[in-house]
């Protein structure tokens, strides 16, 4: 599903240039769930922002599901981004003046689905996330929870190849936070592709491979025996 | 990008920010309301100045005799220049290619009778003519004609007002009034824009008058009309050869200034219009003025929309919206607003110039209007400008990577 080779990334700051990704080299198979983990500065997040097609590499090569993701302008990029991928931001990032459903119903909207489906399919998602009675609530009347599991929601109506995560659980209390894993995971188990950016070793425990980075390079790759969150919930 | 499903989008947009689109919409109405009135006051004040002159013909040169100052073949100064009916002729004869119409006017004040009501008016002993340079508008009966002059009819033409004043809501038409101990026959009544003194006029005969005053054949004023297709330049050349025809005739010296005095109305009335130009060139001045304000506004807010709705943007990139759709969205919206409120402010500005109407009279200002085609090419321009105001910072925004754009905090 995903195959990186060789990626390099520095930025300028200034005179001198930063090198953050220094030669990673990473594929990550159909339905995987994968935790980045990392403390900060080693590059994790700008890794993700690369799989995302939110931030382009210097170097190296990115496949996504057999398409090289290589030279592409804002609109391709964008046209990538709405068919390939779906986004959990730590700040959950709903727009605000939206209603959890016009969230949930954005992707679509960008994918030219008619209003009408758009709705449907919005509902649908909001449905299991378990909230489909919030429907109409504005983000400022939701809880932090609430508002990830509707942005989750958000990101899997496009029905996107993979998702990315990054920090999903990073401002929610560790009770929240399980609950949006479970989430997770169940979506995993219905076999989508998960990537999740985390610091938090029991979030990266629940999933069911660990990528350790350091100063840009990965120090360890493993496959671990997932913790089911449900437990906890 | 016209499609239902963009505007469905749009409006819940603008609907749900309502202090942004108040803004900038205000900012457009005002710039256009402003500028629509204050262009509409600009044509007002020409109207001012066109309905001054508008009431007299402008084809008349007012020819009035003066004292000398300087003393000239044999004659001492301060002496006295008068005319007289030979005058006339002289005119009629020497400059009839250029002359449609000549007339005197003879002046005096005096108590006028009508049984038990009197009052005080001017009585102007005037030719045929004199209706024309005048713009004398008859409401009932006749003017004063060729045959009253030839005949020295005690006839007199009376103003509305003095009718009102002296009959009430009599008929006056035939009735006999006592002016200046003599009795004259009302023939007619008139009215006159000129306003109430102009209504407050009695006419009679030039040549009764002189025959009252023991038969003589003096003139106070001759009024001179020029053929109008001789033009500004034909009326001031007019202007020039009557005043040589005159010194000459009465012997005043060339370089006498005061001996005879022409007011030439065409050169006034051009010299008006001019002014009245130049004001409303200022009032345009500061009406494209606040248009410009109005784009510098528009331009200052789109600005503010777009950085404030830069993190909200890049949401939308990262979700697939391309810079297209971005720009697209950013100026349909805007343009929307402007459009409305443009429009409504306009509709607003052209309310108030028309409900104005008379009541700024007494600041020179009548009937203010603008141009309708004016108006809107403004509007449109604002909306044009707005819009281009708006494309620059949205083209930034849509270039912004979505991962800075969702830093933006």
């Amino acid at each position: 599903m995903i195959e990186i080779k060789d990626l390099h990334k520095s930025y300028k700051m200034g005179s001198n240039s930063l090198h953050v990704l220094k030669g990673i080299n990473f594929s990550v198979e159909d339905g995987e769930l994968v935790a980045i983990m990392g403390s900060s500065g080693s590059g994790k997040s700008t890794l993700l922002n690369i799989l995302g097609m939110l931030d382009v590499l210097d170097e190296g090569s990115y496949t996504l599901d057999g398409v090289p993701i290589k030279d592409l302008n804002e609109t391709k990029a964008a046209q990538y981004r709405n068919k390939f991928l779906g986004f959990v931001f730590q700040s959950f990032n709903l727009i605000n003046y939206k209603s959890a459903m016009e969230n949930v119903a954005l992707p679509l909207y960008y994918q030219k689905v008619g209003r009408k489906e758009r709705q449907e399919k919005a509902l649908k998602y909001l449905e299991q996330v378990g909230l489909r009675e919030w429907a109409d609530h504005l983000p400022s009347e939701l809880s932090g929870g609430q508002k990830q599991r509707v942005a989750i929601a958000r990101a899997m109506a496009a029905e996107p190849k993979v998702l990315l995560a990054d920090e999903p659980t990073g401002a929610l209390d560790s009770t929240t936070s399980y609950e949006v894993m479970d989430l997770i995971q169940k979506i995993n188990d219905a076999g989508n592709t998960i990537l999740i950016v985390t610091h938090e070793p029991d979030i990266a425990d629940m999933c069911k491979r660990i990528v350790h980075l350091k100063d840009g390079v990965i120090v360890e790759d493993k496959k671990i025996t997932q913790v089911r969150a449900s437990q906890y919930v | 990008m016209f499609s239902r499903d963009n505007w469905k989008e749009i409006f819940e947009t603008i609907h749900k920010n309502k202090l942004r689109t108040f803004l900038s919409g205000f900012t457009v109405a005002l710039g256009i309301l402003i500028f629509v009135v204050l262009f509409g006051m600009g044509n007002g004040l020409v109207n001012t100045f066109n309905e001054f002159f508008g009431d007299d013909a402008t084809n008349v040169l007012y020819v009035f005799p003066g004292r000398t100052t300087i003393p000239y073949k044999g004659y001492k100064s301060n002496r006295r220049i008068e005319f007289d009916n030979s005058d006339l002729v002289d005119i009629n004869k020497n400059f009839s290619m250029f002359v449609e119409y000549t007339t005197p006017r003879i002046s005096r004040g005096g108590l006028v009778k009508y049984k038990n009501e009197s009052n005080n008016y001017t009585t102007r002993a005037v030719g045929p003519a004199h209706q024309y340079a005048e713009k004398t508008i008859m409401m009932k009966g006749r003017f004063i004609n060729e045959e009253d002059i030839k005949n020295k009819t005690k006839y007199v033409v009376i103003g509305r007002l003095v009718e009102n004043d002296l009959f009430g809501n009599k008929n006056s038409l035939g009735e006999y009034i006592d002016v200046a101990g003599s009795a004259f026959m009302v023939i007619g009544v008139f009215q006159d824009d000129g306003g109430d003194n102009e209504e407050r006029l009695i006419y009679m005969p030039y040549t009764t008058r002189q025959l009252i005053e023991k038969n003589n054949d003096k003139v106070d004023q001759i009024i001179v009309a020029f053929k109008p297709e001789i033009g500004y330049a034909g009326a001031m050349a007019l202007d020039l050869s009557l005043n040589r025809f005159f010194k000459e005739k009465k012997y005043i010296s060339p370089d006498d200034q005061n001996g005879i005095f022409i007011r030439n109305i065409a050169d006034q009335l051009k010299q008006n219009q001019q002014f009245a130009r130049v004001l409303q060139i200022i009032v345009a001045f500061v009406a494209f003025g606040t248009i410009i304000a109005g784009i510098i506004g528009i331009s200052n807010i789109m600005v503010f929309v777009v950085k404030e709705r830069t993190k909200e943007l890049g949401i939308r990139k990262a979700l697939g919206a391309t810079p297209k759709s971005v720009i697209g969205s950013i100026l349909l919206e805007s343009v929307f607003i402007t459009t409305i409120s443009g429009f409504f402010g306009m509709l607003l500005g052209v309310f108030i110039l028309n409900s104005m109407g008379e009541k700024l009279k007494d600041y020179f200002i009548t009937n203010p209007y603008i141009d309708i085609t004016m108006a809107i090419s403004a509007t449109l321009v604002l909306i044009l400008f707005g819009a281009i105001a708006g494309y620059i910072p949205a083209k930034r925004a849509a270039e912004i990577k979505p991962i800075e754009a969702l830093r933006d905090e």
